[in-house]
């Protein structure tokens, strides 16, 4: 339980109190005010758990989560202190959102602000046409992540798998491990002096002890932003 | 012969060309032009407006109008009511509609800004409803919207929870009747700064969207989203489900399944902002049989009129309107017909029109653009030739006509709801589409493809 504090925590237990009550006592703090703290117990891999929130929160979930926990989140913090299965995070807002285990495929696909931390591994499709959103995995990534990746950060502390970065805008993409294969029109770039900085910032927000120098940027060869058919054969 | 009597040239067809020589039916003119224009430029053509080729539609269906064992109700003294509620299964909110025609979804990108707010403007004017697009809700859209569906499509560009919120209903974009199981399309020179920057996109980039959403796959994973969105919104919004028109049995019964208030069907003929010309034409099914089937599929479930459908795909008239409704649809969209009203292939704008290779009434190049009546632009200059108070009233004039027309052929059926309209106040014109609707054809109790008694 990371909720170090004698503030009073509220405490829901998901055994007895439905996930629909729950999500409507946290969205009435967007509007009226109420506990800060938040514990909830027996998620049970429970489906759209914590969503929608917008409003100064830490909402710690003792178990496994199932789709879209804290999806669309605007500024509370959300801890998942197990695994999350698809979409955790999906078009974060702001705010940040914590896994302690592994997460199923398209985590944080769509984010558009917010850190997204996953301290075990993430699945395929980590960062889908992310907007804004940084990612930090302090594993490995599976397939086709970053895919169509518009803004923001993906920080892969493991390996990523094949079809990295495909078809990707302007997000930037770090892995400190190896890299199956590359996607379409994404390239590896170099790390600069501002790369580093800005990896070891995310490094830090994300609590993951690694070396930012360790690592290989990745993004866009903008070879495909105007469709010509030379390139035809890169689809 | 007379003389000052001129006599046809007996050389020559009426088209100007000499008897003797014959035109390929495989490779017409237009076939040749096309073949050509391939050759030059190397990539494939991309365009607006819908499917261009004749199919089998509302037209190919009458109306038997009441006499002796129907009696009509009278035109201009008894009531015939063209309310609709959208969204009564599960939400709490549901759309009250005054009339059961709303504005499809178009984007800004595709539209330009007072084009939209014109949508917005005389949709309301008549009580029903218009939708955003692949681009986000603008502030201008939403304001002049009284009732706004705001659409999450795969790439849920300027996607956000306070929208969500704003909205009055939710559509889930599966797919368009233009290019079921394609992606959007915006291309460069419509990506202005605004665009850009709703779309978190680089500035003049051909745009070209996902065609799958992001995070889920398959009916199991739609319903847990749609579960995800009510809880979002409180279960207030009604939840639509948009899908183009192909596999439509299985995709309206999917749709209930995941938990869909109302379902969408678009037909083949539906329009577009960008597209491939391949795929506009060859893609899908006409909305005529997809009207059908998609009611079918309702009530196999014992929810027909529970889940509410609206039709969309070449709806031009109020006889369009309310043969879709006799088959069983709760509302239409219109998409096309609805800039046509603002003015799009104006012959007003015929020299305007020539300077950009084409013509009023052949203009399709709605991706370009160069529009210069103004509305499928993101030119500042050629936007302003367009003014949205009197777009908007142009759209409410028609949406009027169109309502006093579907109201004219269902009183004449002796109907005080345009709901009660049925098909068996149809015939067909054609053995397809008595096929298709399921209807007789006209002066027979013949309908292809049903076993007879």
């Amino acid at each position: 339980m990371a909720v170090a504090t004698s503030e009073a925590v509220e405490v829901v237990d998901l055994a007895t109190t439905s996930v629909r009550e729950l999500n409507q006592r946290l969205h009435d703090l967007a509007r009226t005010p109420g506990p800060r703290l938040w514990r909830i117990l027996n998620p049970n891999g429970a489906h759209a758990l914590a969503c929608g929130l917008d409003a100064d929160l830490e909402v710690e979930i003792e178990g496994h989560v199932g789709y879209y926990c804290a999806g669309m989140n605007k500024r509370a913090t959300v801890r998942v202190h197990g695994n999350a299965s698809t979409g955790i995070a999906e078009n974060l807002m702001s705010g940040r959102v914590e896994v302690d285990g592994n997460v199923s495929q398209s985590a944080g696909a769509t984010g558009r602000g917010g850190l997204l931390v996953v301290r075990g591994n993430a699945s395929s499709r980590c960062g889908i046409s992310m907007k804004g959103i940084d990612i930090v995995v302090g594993g490995d990534v599976g397939h086709m992540s970053a895919f169509m990746a518009q803004k923001g950060c993906l920080v892969v502390c493991g390996d990523a798998g094949d079809a990295l970065g495909d078809s990707i805008y302007e997000a930037r993409l770090y892995v400190r491990g190896k890299v199956a294969g590359l996607g379409a029109d994404c390239i590896e770039k170099e790390l600069r002096e501002e790369h580093v900085a800005q990896l070891r910032g995310l490094l830090e927000a994300a609590g993951i002890d690694a070396d930012p120098t360790e690592f290989r940027r990745y993004g866009s060869a903008r070879q495909l932003y105007t469709f010509k058919i030379d390139n035809a054969g890169a689809y | 012969m007379t003389p000052g009597v001129r006599h046809p040239d007996v050389s020559e067809r009426g088209d100007g060309q000499p008897w003797n020589l014959r035109e390929s039916y495989l490779f017409p003119r237009p076939v040749i032009a096309e073949i050509q224009r391939a050759a030059r430029e190397g990539i494939y053509d991309i365009r607006g407006f819908g499917a261009k080729r004749r199919l089998p539609h509302f037209d190919d269906l009458l109306f038997l109008g009441a006499s002796i064992s129907r009696y009509p109700l009278e035109g201009y003294r008894e009531r015939c009511s063209t309310d609709v509620v959208l969204g009564t299964r599960f939400a709490k909110k549901p759309l009250e509609l005054a009339i059961p025609i709303t504005i499809a979804g178009m984007s800004f990108g595709a539209l330009s800004a007072p084009a939209k707010e014109a949508l917005g403007r005389g949709a309301t004017e008549v009580g029903t409803s218009t939708t955003t697009g692949d681009g986000g809700m603008t502030p201008e859209e939403r304001e002049h919207s009284k009732i706004l569906v705001y659409q999450l499509l795969p790439s849920r560009y300027g996607m956000n929870p306070d929208d969500l919120r704003k909205a009055d209903a939710i559509e889930v974009v599966v797919g368009q009747g233009a290019k079921p199981g394609g992606g959007g399309m915006l291309l460069g020179h419509k990506i202005s700064d605004r665009v850009a920057e709703m779309r978190d996109l680089p500035k003049g980039i051909d745009q070209r969207s996902a065609s799958r959403h992001p995070d889920w796959t398959g009916p199991d994973d739609l319903e847990i989203k749609i579960t995800e969105l009510r809880e979002i919104t409180d279960w207030e919004k009604p939840i639509f489900v948009k899908v183009g028109a192909t596999r439509t049995y299985y995709d309206v019964q999917l749709a209930v399944k995941a938990g869909a208030d109302v379902i969408v069907v678009d037909g083949m003929q539906g329009g577009t902002a960008a597209t491939q010309e391949v795929f506009i034409e060859h893609v899908g099914i006409p909305t005529l049989p997809a009207t059908r089937i998609a009611v079918d599929a309702l009530q196999e479930l014992g929810m027909h009129r529970k889940v509410q459908l609206i039709v969309s795909g070449g709806i031009r008239s109020g006889a369009d309107v309310a043969k879709a409704l006799a088959l069983g649809a709760d509302a239409v969209s219109i998409g096309t017909a609805a800039l046509i009203a603002m003015g799009d292939n104006s012959p007003e704008y015929e020299r305007e029109y020539r300077k950009i290779g084409s013509s009023a009434g052949f203009y399709d190049d709605w991706q370009a653009g160069r529009d210069p009546v103004g509305i499928s632009t993101q030119d500042d200059e050629l936007a302003a030739r367009f003014d949205p108070v009197v777009g908007g009233r142009k759209v409410a004039n028609y949406l009027r006509v169109l309502t006093l027309e579907t109201q004219t052929l269902a009183r004449a059926c002796g109907k005080s709801h345009v709901h009660n309209l049925e098909p068996e106040d149809l015939v067909a014109l054609t053995i397809e589409a008595a096929a298709m609707a399921r209807v007789p054809l006209a002066g027979t109790d013949w309908i292809p493809g049903l076993e007879r008694p």
